[in-house]
C-alpha cells in the first residue's frame, strides 16, 4: 500500500519537473545563448551551455549600434516608469477611498462608468489620445504615461483598491471620526497602514506592465534618445542587416532582469494580487 | 424643537461628510473626461471624416465604413486572422492552465516552487524581449528546427509558413498561462473535498468526477478567464508585430496591427477610428454572447463564485 503511494508521488513529481523544464527551457536558452560567442555557435550547436563563455554580447550590446547605448534606454525607462507607478498608487488609493467610504449623489453611476472603462479597448482611444497629446505638445515626452496615471487612469487599480478597502471594517473609520479625525487623516493614519499589501501589489503590477509596454511608447515616443528599452530592443531588428544575436539576447536578458527581481522578492503579493482581484493577462 | 434641530444638523453633517467623497474621486472624474470620454466621442466623430493628421478633416458620412466592408480586402483578412488567433490562443491557454492547476492542486510538498516556475514566463506579459525570444526559437535556423532535425524532420516553417505562423504566435500567449492558472488553483482549493470523497464512494470514475464536479464548480472562474482572455486576444499586437510583422501572405496581420498601419503609417486617422469602432463592436458582441450563453453552463453557488 505504502509503496503504491510512493510510486504515485514519484510519477507526479517527475511529471511536474519535466513540465517545469519545458516551460522554463525557452528562458534558459535565452540566458545561455546570450553568453555564446557568435551566431554560428548559437544556431549551429544544440548545446544549451556555451562552449566558451563570453561577455561580448553584453558589452557590445550595451554600447548599442547607433549613437545611444542601453544605459540611456534603461535610464529613460526608469524615468518613465517610476513616476507612473508612483502616481498610479497615490491617485488610485485616493479615488478608491472616495468610492469605498462615502455616499454621494450619482455614486453608483460613476462607479459603473469606471468599471465600464475596464472593458474599453486601448485601440479605440489611442488615435484621439494621440491627437489630444499632440495638441498638448506631449508627443515625444513621457507625459502621456505619467499624467493619466496621476488622474487614476487605470480603472483596474482603482477597482482593486476599492475591493481591498471594502474588506477593512468601517468601524475603524467611525471611531476615528468620533475622535475628531478628518477624512484625510483617517485615510492616512488608519487605512493606509492596513493597505500595504494592496499598495505593494499595485506597485508591482504597474511597474511590470509599464516596463514591458511596447505599443504606447511606440505611438507616443519618436526620438531615439528618448526610447525605452522595449523600443530599443525592437530597433535592433531593423537597423542591422545581420542581427548579431548574442547582443540582442543579452539585452533581452537585461530588460527582463528587473521584472524577475521584483517577482522573486514579492511573490506573495503577486499571487495574492491575482487571487483577490481576479485579473489580467 | 431643539432636538429636531439637532437631528437636522446631524443629517446635514452626514451629508456633508458624504460629499467629501466627491473631492476624493475628482481626479478620476477629470481623468475620465479628458483621457477616456473625450477620446471615445472624438474617435466616433473622426470615424465619419477623412482626418489625416495634417489638420484636414472633411465629413465623409459612412464612406470609411462602406470602404471597409466593400473594398478593403485587408480588412476581411485581418478579421479572419484575428478570429483565428483568438480561436487558437484562448482554448489552448485555458485548457493548459486548468490542467496544470489540477496537477498543482494535488497535495505535494514544494508545490510553491513549481507554481513559481510555471508562473515565471507570465510576468513578462507582452514584452519585446519574449517576442524576440520566440522569433529566435522558431526562426529558420532556430532551436526548434534544430530539434526537429535531430529526429530527422524537415524545417517546419514555424514562422514562414502561412498556415503555421499564426499558430506559433499563439503559442507565445499559451506559454504565459500563469494568471489563469493561479485563478483556477484558487477555485480548485475552494471545492470541498467531501464532494470528491462522496463521488469516490459512489464509484464515479475520474473522468465523470471531473465533468460532474470540477467543471461545474469551477465554471464561474472558467467563464471569467474565458472572457478576459478573449477580450485581450482580440487586441493582441506586440508579439505579432515583433516576431512576424504582417507575416507570410499577411497571415499574421492582426486587426490592431492593421489599425496601427492605417493610423500611424498611412496617417488615415479617420479610417483607423472607424476600424477601431468595428473592433469595439465585435468585442462587445462577443462578450454579450458569452454572458447570454453563460446562464446555461455557469453555476453560481451562493457566495462561491465571483
Amino acid at each position: 500500500m505504502k509503496k503504491k503511494v510512493y510510486i504515485k508521488k514519484f510519477i507526479q513529481y517527475t511529471f511536474l519537473i519535466i513540465l517545469g523544464l519545458v516551460i522554463i527551457y525557452p528562458l534558459l536558452w535565452l540566458f545561455f545563448s546570450s553568453f555564446k560567442v557568435d551566431n554560428e555557435e548559437i544556431f549551429g550547436s544544440l548545446n544549451l551551455i556555451p562552449a566558451k563563455w563570453t561577455l561580448d554580447g553584453y558589452i557590445n550590446g550595451f554600447k548599442g549600434s547607433g549613437q545611444y547605448g542601453f544605459d540611456l534606454f534603461f535610464l529613460n525607462t526608469f524615468i518613465l516608469v517610476v513616476p507612473t507607478v508612483f502616481f498610479t498608487i497615490i491617485s488610485s488609493t485616493i479615488v478608491a477611498y472616495g468610492f469605498a467610504r462615502f455616499e454621494f449623489p450619482l455614486k453608483k453611476i460613476l462607479f459603473s462608468l469606471m468599471l465600464a472603462t475596464l472593458m474599453l479597448p486601448n485601440a479605440v482611444v489611442i488615435i484621439p489620445r494621440y491627437i489630444l497629446f499632440n495638441y498638448f505638445k506631449w508627443i515625444d515626452t513621457y507625459y502621456p504615461f505619467i499624467v493619466p496615471a496621476a488622474f487614476a487612469g487605470s480603472a483596474f487599480f482603482v477597482f482593486m483598491m476599492v475591493q481591498f478597502l471594502r474588506g477593512i471594517p468601517i468601524e475603524l473609520d467611525e471611531s476615528a471620526k468620533i475622535d475628531g479625525c478628518n477624512s484625510f487623516v483617517i485615510l492616512l493614519r488608519i487605512l493606509l497602514p492596513l493597505c500595504k499589501p494592496a499598495l505593494f501589489s499595485m506597485g508591482i503590477f504597474q511597474f511590470i506592465w509599464t516596463w514591458n509596454d511596447f505599443f504606447n511608447p511606440m505611438i507616443f515616443i519618436n526620438s531615439t534618445y528618448k526610447f525605452t528599452v522595449s523600443l530599443a530592443l525592437r530597433m535592433t531588428q531593423d537597423t542591422a542587416t545581420i542581427v548579431i544575436w548574442n547582443q540582442v539576447l543579452a539585452m533581452s536578458v537585461l530588460t527582463l532582469v528587473p521584472c524577475i527581481f521584483i517577482f522573486f522578492i514579492s511573490q506573495k503579493y503577486f499571487v495574492e494580487g491575482i487571487a483577490t482581484t481576479g485579473l489580467k493577462a | 424643537m431643539k432636538r429636531n434641530n439637532k437631528n437636522i444638523m446631524k443629517i446635514h453633517k452626514k451629508r456633508k461628510w458624504g460629499y467629501i467623497g466627491l473631492v476624493y474621486i475628482s481626479p478620476w472624474i477629470i481623468g475620465f473626461l479628458v483621457f477616456q470620454f473625450y477620446p471615445i466621442v472624438a474617435s466616433l466623430i473622426y470615424s465619419f471624416t477623412d482626418f489625416d493628421m495634417m489638420g484636414n478633416a472633411n465629413f465623409v458620412a459612412l464612406k470609411n465604413y462602406i470602404y471597409m466592408f466593400t473594398k478593403d480586402r485587408d480588412f476581411y483578412n485581418s478579421l479572419k486572422v484575428t478570429f483565428l488567433y483568438v480561436f487558437y490562443a484562448v482554448p489552448l491557454k485555458l485548457a493548459f492552465a486548468l490542467a496544470v492547476a489540477m496537477i498543482l492542486n494535488a497535495r505535494l510538498k514544494a508545490i510553491n516552487i513549481f507554481r513559481t516556475v510555471y508562473y515565471l514566463p507570465s510576468i513578462f506579459g507582452g514584452s519585446v524581449a519574449t517576442a524576440l525570444l520566440w522569433r529566435f526559437l522558431f526562426m529558420r535556423e532556430g532551436a526548434m528546427n534544430n530539434l526537429l532535425a535531430v529526429f530527422g524532420l524537415p524545417d517546419a516553417g514555424w514562422l514562414s509558413s502561412p498556415k503555421l505562423a499564426l499558430f506559433t504566435l499563439s503559442l507565445l500567449t499559451v506559454w504565459q498561462f500563469g494568471s489563469s492558472m493561479v485563478l483556477f488553483l484558487a477555485g480548485l482549493q475552494q471545492i470541498p473535498g467531501e464532494l470528491y470523497e462522496a463521488a469516490k464512494i459512489d464509484g464515479a470514475s475520474r473522468i465523470r468526477t471531473f465533468f460532474k464536479i470540477t467543471i461545474p464548480l469551477l465554471s464561474p472562474i472558467i467563464f471569467f478567464n474565458m472572457v478576459m482572455q478573449t477580450v485581450n486576444s482580440f487586441q493582441e499586437f506586440t508579439g505579432a508585430f515583433v516576431i512576424t510583422n504582417r507575416g507570410p501572405l499577411n497571415s499574421t496581420y492582426l486587426y490592431v496591427m492593421k489599425l496601427y498601419y492605417e493610423g500611424f503609417q498611412y496617417f488615415k486617422m479617420g479610417y483607423a477610428c472607424a476600424l477601431s469602432w468595428i473592433l469595439f463592436a465585435i468585442i462587445i458582441t462577443v462578450t454579450l454572447i458569452a454572458f447570454k450563453t453563460s446562464k446555461s453552463w455557469v453555476f453560481y453557488t451562493s457566495g462561491g463564485g465571483r
